[in-house]
Parts: structure tokens; C-alpha cells; sequence
């Protein structure tokens, strides 16, 4: 209740504020004036368009994420409300104590790197392709990025019926190979496996358009000079255009890595439920699994703020290489 | 890999003019190697889609008794499992819509004034760094970080009661649920629009604008006058991204609206369920049921391609 009346308050203030300064500053001293002196001169006028925006993400980004902090320091579980007056860390003692918990990490770091890994070869594989002066270059791109249009509740049902024992493309395709049929969703050692490969089928396009733009953007005369020099093909990729490729491979391995941390949806629809199959369970779905469906609020939101800490771990780098390249 | 030779086929027949003609001029394996990969990596990307479509038209006897790529054979034919999922998504579809459109088309609009204020008018850059970078931050929260505190938000929030006269016109109160998706949906896409947008103004040319300002145009005015008309482009990018991702979201749904049997239920939710039951899983509604939740992507997929590999460019 609190916060609601908050934001309404504060838009209504920039609202009034953009109005005010319809007036011309008058002599005298002016707050508005003395806002403008210190942060530049469209600094008020302009706060109409960006402010109530800012607040909004604000409220519901920073804000909660600072309340979830604060509902993970208490023993807030099943129905009613939180318990502000107690603080401690009981919850982070207790995850690192659940051994489920810290499966849960393991497995998220490993989809996590595996996943940006393979996704960003294949991708990088394709957009060599891609570039390599085709036919029908705008068809096959088309269908390449086409699964990342797809819902990953989508893509949860192909995926489960190509995985499928008995019937699975995957199980039929490889047992006409000669090899045995492979329970890939109920083998707690392989299904992490499955579950990247199906990912990496969905985001791989991605990464594709990303490092085509890369491609895109190297001078012919470096292609021309390789050949001159009397590099081969893959030595010319190797030595002289995959280096230059650094920010492609920088700012897609940053989505990629936080496309896996929200792989939630994915494994909830892969068997309609919150207990995704054994193996398989990462932060995000074991933070879900804990709020809504054991009720323990205080220790999700603790996990919450470990998967937090992950992205951030990501993140914030990438936005301080961003600041420092003048990005910002 | 039966499958990977039809899918090529299909494609082949159509390339066949062009390719053999290019093939014989020079015999170039080179050539031949790399539409190889090409072709094999379209197969790879449309196997799970085409088993997909194939199996939604199969009897449950057709599913489990032939290949899950080869299509229905008139036996084992069927419209059935699409009218079944329909009838139990049809409603899904409806709610959908009633959230995406407008939080697509809100966040959209506050994501350009955002972008419009931070980046077109003259203050420090000093000081935006921060506000912007508090942004781009904003697109790679995730929501698990947010989700318990924004479930106490709502329940906090007296929905129910202050728009009593709507559940009194005969519309069901799950229904606040779609009202907490628009606004939940708005303030999360609102990084992703406004740093889209920004890119897009960054490089606008400035002139029109100095020359507006010199000619004592308000802010307001200029983004009225000339950036909100010059916008379009960067709309369409923004908006196909946006409702597309607000469509396929899944997580959000499950915590606002909760379960599928709501009357507000989104398509998503729904499907998350479908065909699963303690009897066994009925894959051809699924499938079914996968492709109706994905054609209004597709479809704007489809139409505007460019747009959207544009948006996951940026």
C-alpha cells in the first residue's frame, strides 16, 4: 500500500515539476535554477520524459530487489506477513547447509558456462557460414534465429517429445546408428546435457546474428591481406578475424549466460510442474519451487539473492568494460 | 536421419536451378561442403519443429506407431487433438492478448521518453551514466530476485475492492490479474525499450533539433514535433521484440495469476500443463497445443524478421 501511493505520488511531483518550468526562472532563488546549475540546463525540463519511467524501474527493480534482501534476513515462511523486527542470517546458514542447495549451484554454474560455450561455437560456426557470400542468405537466417521467437513453454514440448524414449527423433535417429536408446530426461547424468543441447538449439541464432554484425563490421582489406600473406581459410579465421571478434563474443556471452539463469520457464513447462526432473535443478527453479510451493518465502528470497549475486557476478563487469569504452 | 534427407529434399527442389548451374561452371567442392553445412544446420534447426507439426495431426495411435517425422497417413489423420487443445486454450489465447498488447505498447512509449530525456536534452553526462547504467542493469536482473517481494506488493495492493464496479458488469475478479501483468510486464521491459531506443537516438542527427531548440521549442515540443515522428522504425523494433517476449513469459504469469484453472489464465500457463496427466502424456496435444500458443509469435516473426533480429542485436 505504502509503495503504491508512492509511486503515484512521485510521477504526479515530476508531472508538476515539468510544469513549473513552463515558467521562466524568475530572479530570486529558485530551487529549479539551482537544480539545472548543478546537473546541466535541461536537467528539470527534461526529468518529464525520463523521471517517472526511472521511477517505475526503480520501484519494482531496485526497490524489491532491496526488499527481497531485507525478507531474507527473516524467518518469514508459510501465510501472513514478514517479521522485520528479527534479522539474521539464518537462511544463507541453511542453504549452504542444504546439500540440494548447493547441487542447485553447481548445476546452474555448469549450465551456465557450458551452455554460453557451445551456443556462441555453434553460433560463431553458423555466421562464418552465413558470410561466406551465399544464396538465400536471408531465408536461411530466418529460420536459423527462428526458435528464439519461440516460448521456452514452447519449446519445453518439442523438446520433451524429441527426448522421449520410446518415440524421441533423438532415440530413433541414434538406435538406427546401432547405439542403445538413452533415457535423456530421466537419467540424473546425461538430462543436463539434454536440457543445454535443446537450449543451445534455441539461442543459437542469437548468437549467430550477434557475431554476423561482428563479421560485418571487419574492413575486406583484412580478409584480402590474410590471402595475400598466403594464410589458408582457417588460418586466416583463426589468426586474424575470430581475435577481432571480442565484443561480439563479450556482449552475446552476457545475454546468453542470463538466458540461462532464467531457463526456469523451460524446465517448469519440460514437465509441467515446479520439481523439474533430478539433475536438472537450478537456482531459479529450486528459488521458485521453495516460495510457492513449500511456502518458505525468507529462505527463497535468499536464494533469490544468490542467483542475484550470479548475475551481478556477470553483469557488473560487462558494465564497467561497457562505461570504460564510453558505451554508456 | 531419414528425416534430415526429406527436410533437404524439400529445400533442394527449390534451390535446384541456381545451385546446379553454379555447381557445373565450376566444380568447386568447396562450395558443395559449405552448403552441406548449411543445409544440414536448416535441418537441424526445423527437425524438432516439423516432428512437432507432423505428430499434432496424428491419432494417439499414429503417434506412438510410426516415426515422429513422418506425417499422418490417412489412418491415423486427425484434427482432433488441435480442436481439443483449442477448446482448452482458446480462452488462454483471449487473456493473452489483453495483457500483451497493452504492456507492449505502454512500455514501448515510456521506454522512448526514457531514452528521449536521458539522451537528447543537455544536462551532465556525468549524471545520466549512473541513471542509464541503472537501466541496462535493470534487462539482466533475474526476476527471481524480485518475485517474493513483488507478490507481498500485490497482495498489499487493494485491487480487488477499488475496481468492484467492473466484477459487478459480470466480469470475473481473476481478472486483476491481467490488470498486475500490464503493470508488472511495463516495469520490466522498461530497460530493454528504453536502451533500444537510446541506441536509436544516440545516432539521430542533431541539427533538426539544435536548429528547434535555437527557435525556442520545449522538449516537449521537439520529442512531439520531430523525434516521436522519426521514431517509427525504432518502434517497430521495439514493439515486435517486446510483445514477444511478454507473450512467451511464463514465470511472471505463474506468480500473479497463478493457476490454470483461473478464469484469467494466459495461453503459457495453460499449455505449461497440457497433455500432462498421471495416465501418460499425450504428445500430439502438446504439439498441438504448442503451436497455437506460438502463432501470434510466429506470425510477427514471420512478417517482421528484420525487426526482430534487430531488436536481439542491440
Amino acid at each position: 500500500m505504502t509503495r503504491n501511493t508512492d509511486t503515484g505520488g512521485d510521477s504526479g511531483d515530476a508531472v508538476a515539476d515539468g510544469g513549473v518550468t513552463e515558467n521562466p526562472n524568475g530572479s530570486g532563488f529558485s530551487p529549479i535554477a539551482a537544480l539545472n546549475d548543478r546537473f546541466g540546463s535541461d536537467f528539470v525540463e527534461s526529468s518529464q520524459f525520463w523521471l517517472p519511467p526511472f521511477l517505475l524501474v526503480g520501484l519494482f527493480v531496485y526497490g524489491a530487489i532491496i526488499w527481497n534482501l531485507l525478507i531474507s534476513l527473516t524467518d518469514f515462511n508459510s501465510f501472513g506477513s514478514p517479521d522485520y523486527s528479527d534479522l539474521d542470517f539464518e537462511m544463507y546458514a541453511r542453504a549452504l547447509a542444504d546439500s540440494a542447495f548447493v547441487d542447485a549451484a553447481v548445476n546452474t554454474f555448469v549450465l551456465l558456462v557450458g551452455f554460453t560455450l557451445v551456443t556462441l561455437a555453434l553460433g560463431l560456426g553458423l555466421a562464418i557460414l552465413v558470410d561466406r557470400n551465399i544464396r538465400f542468405e536471408n531465408t536461411l537466417r530466418t529460420i536459423y534465429l527462428l526458435p528464439m521467437s519461440l516460448s521456452f513453454v514452447v519449446t519445453a514440448q518439442f523438446w520433451a517429445w524429441m527426448f522421449n524414449f520410446n518415440n524421441g527423433v533423438i532415440n530413433i535417429v541414434i538406435s538406427s546408428l546401432g547405439f542403445g536408446r538413452v533415457d535423456w530426461l530421466g537419467n540424473p547424468d546425461i538430462v543436463l546435457w539434454a536440457v543445454m543441447f535443446a537450449l543451445m538449439w534455441q539461442f543459437a541464432g542469437y548468437a549467430m546474428v550477434v557475431y554476423l554484425a561482428g563479421l560485418r563490421a571487419i574492413p575486406n582489406e583484412h580478409y584480402e591481406a590474410a590471402k595475400v600473406d598466403g594464410a589458408s581459410t582457417i588460418r586466416m579465421y583463426w589468426r586474424v578475424i575470430i581475435p577481432q571478434l571480442k565484443g561480439s563474443t563479450i556482449s552475446a556471452s552476457v545475454v546468453l549466460m542470463v538466458f540461462a539463469l532464467k531457463a526456469f520457464d523451460f524446465l517448469y513447462s519440460l514437465v509441467g510442474g515446479y520439481r523439474p526432473p533430478n539433475g536438472v535443478d537450478i537456482l531459479a527453479t529450486k528459488m521458485v519451487r521453495e516460495a510457492y510451493q513449500a511456502n518458505e518465502w525468507a529462505y527463497a528470497s535468499a536464494i533469490a539473492i544468490a542467483l542475484f549475486l550470479m548475475a551481478l557476478g556477470i553483469v557488473g563487469p560487462y558494465l564497467y568494460y561497457q562505461y570504460t569504452r564510453g558505451n554508456l | 536421419m531419414n528425416d534430415d534427407a526429406r527436410t533437404d529434399g524439400g529445400t533442394a527442389s527449390e534451390t535446384d536451378p541456381g545451385a546446379a548451374a553454379g555447381a557445373l561452371s565450376g566444380v568447386d567442392g568447396y562450395r558443395v561442403f559449405l552448403y552441406l553445412g548449411l543445409f544440414g544446420m536448416l535441418a537441424f534447426f526445423l527437425v524438432p519443429i516439423e516432428s512437432g507439426l507432423v505428430t499434432s495431426f496424428k491419432t494417439s495411435g499414429g503417434v506412438s506407431g510410426s516415426f515422429p517425422f513422418t506425417p499422418p497417413t490417412g489412418s491415423t489423420f486427425t484434427f482432433g487433438k488441435w480442436g481439443t487443445a483449442f477448446d482448452a486454450l482458446g480462452r488462454g489465447l483471449v487473456n493473452s492478448a489483453l495483457y500483451a498488447i497493452p504492456a507492449t505498447v505502454i512500455s514501448a512509449l515510456l521506454g522512448s521518453f526514457a531514452a528521449y530525456g536521458i539522451t537528447q536534452s543537455n544536462w551532465k553526462p556525468k549524471y545520466k551514466a549512473p541513471i542509464l547504467a541503472l537501466f541496462v542493469a535493470g534487462i539482466f536482473i533475474p526476476y527471481q530476485a524480485v518475485l517474493v517481494p513483488l507478490a507481498q506488493f500485490w497482495s498489499t495492493v487493494p485491487l480487488e475492492e477499488s475496481l468492484s464496479f467492473l466484477w459487478g458488469l459480470g466480469i470475473n475478479d481473476d481478472y486483476t490479474g491481467i490488470i498486475k501483468l500490464i503493470v508488472t510486464h511495463v516495469a520490466y521491459g522498461l530497460p530493454i525499450c528504453t536502451v533500444l531506443f537510446r541506441s536509436y537516438y544516440k545516432n539521430m542527427s542533431e541539427e533538426m533539433i539544435e536548429a528547434a531548440r535555437l527557435d525556442g521549442a520545449s522538449i516537449r515540443r521537439i520529442y512531439r514535433r520531430i523525434v516521436l515522428p522519426l521514431s517509427g522504425p525504432m518502434f517497430a523494433v521495439v514493439l515486435i521484440y517486446q510483445f514477444t517476449q511478454i507473450w512467451n513469459d511464463l514465470l511472471f504469469t505463474l506468480v500473479l495469476v497463478q493457476t490454470e484453472s483461473s478464469a484469467a489464465a494466459p495461453i503459457v500457463l495453460i499449455l505449461a500443463g497440457l497433455g500432462t496427466s498421471l495416465e501418460g502424456q499425450d504428445f500430439a496435444l502438446r504439439m498441438a497445443g504448442a503451436f497455437i500458443a506460438a502463432l501470434p509469435t510466429l506470425a510477427v516473426y514471420i512478417a517482421f524478421g528484420e525487426e526482430f533480429a534487430e531488436g536481439v542485436a542491440t
